[in-house]
């Protein structure tokens, strides 16, 4: 087979490191079955969202806790993230310095922990606002959906953390760099479900 | 010390969640039970190290089993998780059906506390640790090797879904011994779950043994679907793999999509346990019908994950044994996806009563039905599959012809139940528990002991004893017959399911008929361990290292018995369907190779362990509100992922001169054995070499 052919959906290593490139087909497509089950937990918090979202019980509700600015920025780090991630991939695949490898991964990850700190601090004034998750199932299921995108954010960030250690102590390997595409595909599945929560979530808070 | 910490360390355990104490304070026979059953689990535990200890075996079993990556040995751990499962929650039934025999009109022996633990672990730990470990075991051993591959995709991802399996199984254990067990039935339906009305540790241990077991069985579907879709060898395109491979590749990718469900709907469960949150509560705007259908929305795939398998196995059996080719495999290959994808559109049907609109419960029963249709489709192909074959009546055979009657009476049963309107007559009662217990013994236990008998002697060289196979099928027939036949006709007398005690005695003599074939059903078991001593005990007699005891027809029949730890020397190239089959026809397939080759496998490793014994000792932690513990664990089992990633030496080789060495020694053992027909095969002389017919 030829170098050039897609082993898998998604940025392929491709001629740039064939043996690698060879390895990548089962590795990253367990990955991409892993993040399908993955969405299938966010769906069905999606969908328990939905059911209760008329459930406030005389409690806040959504337009009264949600703030549409902080969440547009939010977006906007994400979204950024995603294409400082993009880079990195890029700089992987044409084994560009490992200085400029390791300068994206660090832009996203301080992306990602500006999203979170942003994130944490939204919960916070809405806890201020007696917006809590033991207030009524709507709010429960709210606390559900978007914390858990927030512990995958933050679960990207250790992982982050320990692929640039990886890069410093091993080098770009075989392993290594399997595991940076795999980082990749992580990356962009938590930008597309944001993109999701703030579509279902924040825009449509805005009209109740 | 100040006696203020002790909760802090302790969570809520106190001297009274000890069974022992509670039946010294109160020797009632349900007490004694609950503390016979404690002490079983404990003497069991120490004589299990004592043992071990004894013979010297720790390392042995150490590096040779716990730690290993061979998808071989982890197929053959799931198996011997889901029998000791297995004798577990049999003895329960049991007792559940002489308590019901004995509280005609009077108490009984067991409290109706103890008897909601029962009917609550018996079908958790049938579903969770006996059918799923089986099935699991069966095709982490079976599917590589009829594929061709030398391991799974992921080996360590393999271990450690083996490991959370087993931990999760240890849980219950333990929930014998501290505290008590959930009184919310298998499926934990909230809001009797819920702080309000269970603020015990039941339910808790309930939540964390589900939730490992059901990370477990993904991670597991995950492993599979990717085996079967990117390893199979040269040649073995998908319509040519073993009809096993496709319904292990059918219920992986159900793993994969229905688990995750299950995890939503225990987590949410918990939220609301731990956290205050109101899913399911009575108020603040819990909705008790969300969890239903999360619940579900798992529980229906579940069955079709549980019998997938089990069809494989009859298709594998049904075409050895009638010596012919597997009739209808394309049918039988579109009736398989057909099944796995109508089982996500059914769930309702188990809710029927709960007040949906009329129009969406017809929805829903329709689907049931249809689902009738593709296995009907099977049915008919294994029949024809026999039909005018050379059919020899071994114990697989025999669990495939009995499956095939009996589980079209469950089936016919089914489609009475798909029926809205009648399912609100018989709903919730003991012929719901007839029908279900109809369609999974046959359909799954059934198929899963058809594939015991028929890949044991591939697994360790030696087959199974042919008379104690026959006595103990005699009696899962029978005992099966005798325990639920009687249900149906108590369920269409009204008997709700899960009753402790009954005041009608005109039931007398159902209960008793039912009672008789539950001690029938655990003499099969009995006469299943026998048959497991008497085989070991007489395995120089049964002997079978060439390989191919029963004239097999997939590449599994074509290695040593057992396989060499890297499945095939040389990685085979197929050219048909029943490749083996017809190369001992046409060719020579046990001519070796032009020359051997290096083989890389992947060394053990202690992470599978490590995640499987933290993980349970952090659910424990969470169960009895220990905090420390259950932060301890969540943060070991994080830090000994990434620990192992940091792993670089993690494959070994084995040199071509070893591998040379070995295949020679098997191929000179080909050489000396005598091939043999059919007719004397379940005789001694059958040295796993079979006489090529045509």
């Amino acid at each position: 087979m030829s170098a050039s052919e897609m082993r898998h959906p998604g940025l392929n290593l491709g001629g740039a490191d064939e043996r690698t490139h060879e390895q990548a087909g089962g590795a990253v497509f367990g990955f991409w079955v892993f993040l399908m089950s993955d969405a299938v937990l966010f769906a069905l918090l999606f969908a328990t969202y939905g059911a209760m979202l008329p459930a406030t019980v005389g409690g806040p509700t959504p337009a009264s806790v949600y703030k549409i600015l902080p969440a547009f920025f939010e977006t906007l780090i994400l979204l950024s993230s995603s294409f400082t991630f993009g880079m990195a991939s890029v700089a992987l695949k044409h084994k560009a310095s490992r200085t400029q490898l390791l300068g994206w991964m660090g832009v996203t990850l301080g992306l990602g922990l500006a999203f979170l700190g942003m994130e944490l601090h939204d919960f916070a004034i809405m806890f201020g606002n007696g917006a809590y998750p033991t207030r009524s199932g709507y709010l429960s299921s709210f606390f559900a959906l978007v914390p858990l995108h927030g512990l995958h954010v933050f679960l990207g960030c250790i992982w982050i953390v320990v692929m640039m250690v990886q890069l410093l102590t091993f080098g770009p390997d075989a392993r290594v760099r399997i595991n940076i595409l795999r980082l990749g595909l992580f990356w962009h599945f938590l930008d597309i479900v944001w993109i999701a929560i703030f579509s279902v979530v924040y825009l449509q808070g805005l009209i109740r | 010390m100040n006696p203020d910490v002790w909760p802090a360390v302790l969570g809520r355990f106190q001297w009274h969640s000890l069974p022992f104490v509670r039946a010294w304070e109160n020797p009632t026979a349900s007490e004694l039970i609950g503390a016979g059953a404690a002490l079983i689990v404990i003497v069991g535990a120490v004589l299990a190290i004592a043992l071990i200890s004894w013979l010297g075996k720790w390392r042995y079993l150490w590096s040779e089993w716990l730690t290993s990556l061979d998808h071989k040995k982890i197929g053959i751990m799931y198996i011997a998780l889901a029998l000791v499962m297995l004798s577990r929650a049999l003895i329960e039934a049991v007792l559940m059906r002489m308590q019901q025999a004995s509280a005609i009109n009077s108490a009984g022996f067991i409290a109706p506390d103890h008897f909601a633990q029962l009917f609550s672990t018996h079908g958790s730990i049938m579903i969770f640790f006996m059918a799923m470990p089986f099935l699991t075991g069966a095709i982490n051993f079976v599917m590589p090797l009829q594929i061709g591959v030398r391991d799974v995709a992921f080996p360590l991802l393999n271990s450690i879904s083996l490991w959370l399996t087993g931990g999760a199984a240890g849980l219950m254990m333990v929930s014998l011994v501290v505290g008590r067990f959930s009184t919310g039935g298998w499926t934990g339906y909230p809001p009797y779950t819920e702080l309000a009305f269970s603020p015990g540790v039941g339910v808790d241990y309930w939540i964390w043994a589900v939730s490992l077991g059901s990370v477990g069985s993904t991670l597991t579907g995950l492993n599979f679907a990717v085996t079967i879709y990117k390893m199979r060898c040269p040649g073995m395109t998908l319509m040519r793999m073993p009809m096993f491979v496709w319904t292990a590749l059918c219920t992986s990718i159900m793993m994969v999509f229905a688990m995750p469900p299950l995890t939503v709907a225990t987590a949410l469960l918990a939220l609301d346990r731990y956290l205050g949150f109101h899913f399911f509560t009575n108020d603040l705007g819990g909705n008790m019908m969300n969890y239903a259908n999360l619940f579900w929305l798992f529980g229906h795939p579940e069955v079709y994950i549980l019998i997938l398998p089990a069809f494989g196995v009859y298709s594998e059996v049904v075409s050895t044994f009638s010596t012919k080719r597997l009739c209808g495999y394309t049918s039988l290959v579109l009736a398989t996806m057909a099944i796995a994808i109508l089982s996500f559109t059914v769930w309702v049907h188990h809710f029927f009563t709960m007040g949906q609109s009329p129009n969406i419960n017809a929805v829903f029963g329709i689907a049931t039905m249809a689902i009738g249709v593709p296995t009907g489709v099977k049915i008919y192909d294994w029949i024809w599959t026999m039909f005018r074959g050379e059919v020899r009546f071994t114990v697989p055979m025999l669990y495939s012809l009995a499956f095939m009657i009996t589980f079209m009476l469950g089936g016919l049963s089914g489609i009475i139940l798909a029926f809205p309107p009648l399912d609100y007559l018989v709903h919730n009662t003991l012929f719901l528990v007839a029908h279900f217990h109809n369609v999974i013994i046959p359909g799954v236990l059934y198929g899963l002991l058809a594939g015991y008998h028929y890949w044991f002697p591939k697994a360790f060289g030696f087959r199974l004893s042919e008379k104690w196979g026959r006595v103990s099928f005699a009696c899962w027939l029978v005992g099966f017959y005798l325990a639920f036949m009687p249900l149906y006709v108590l369920g269409f007398a009204g008997v709700s399911r899960r009753t402790q005690g009954m005041f009608d005695p005109a039931f007398r003599p159902w209960l008793y008929i039912a009672g008789a074939g539950a001690l029938i059903l655990l003499a099969a078991l009995g006469a299943l361990l026998v048959q497991l001593w008497v085989s070991v005990r007489d395995r120089d007699d049964n002997r079978v290292a060439t390989g191919d005891p029963w004239d097999g027809r997939g590449l599994e029949w074509s290695v040593s018995a057992p396989p060499p730890e890297y499945n095939f020397a040389v990685i085979p190239h197929v050219a048909s369907r029943d490749a083996f089959y017809g190369e001992k026809r046409d060719g020579d397939p046990y001519a070796p190779p032009a020359r051997y080759e290096d083989i890389e496998l992947p060394k053990n490793s202690r992470t599978g362990p490590v995640i499987g014994i933290v993980g349970a000792a952090a659910a424990f932690g969470l169960v009895w509100h220990m905090w420390w513990l259950a932060t301890l664990g969540v943060v070991t089992i994080v830090a000994t992922v990434i620990a192992r990633s940091f792993v670089r030496d993690v494959r070994r080789t084995i040199p071509a001169a070893e591998v040379e060495r070995v295949e020679r020694s098997w191929l000179h053992a080909v050489a000396e054995a005598k091939a043999i027909p059919r007719e004397i095969e379940t005789t001694s002389a059958n040295q796993g070499l079979a006489e090529a017919s045509a």
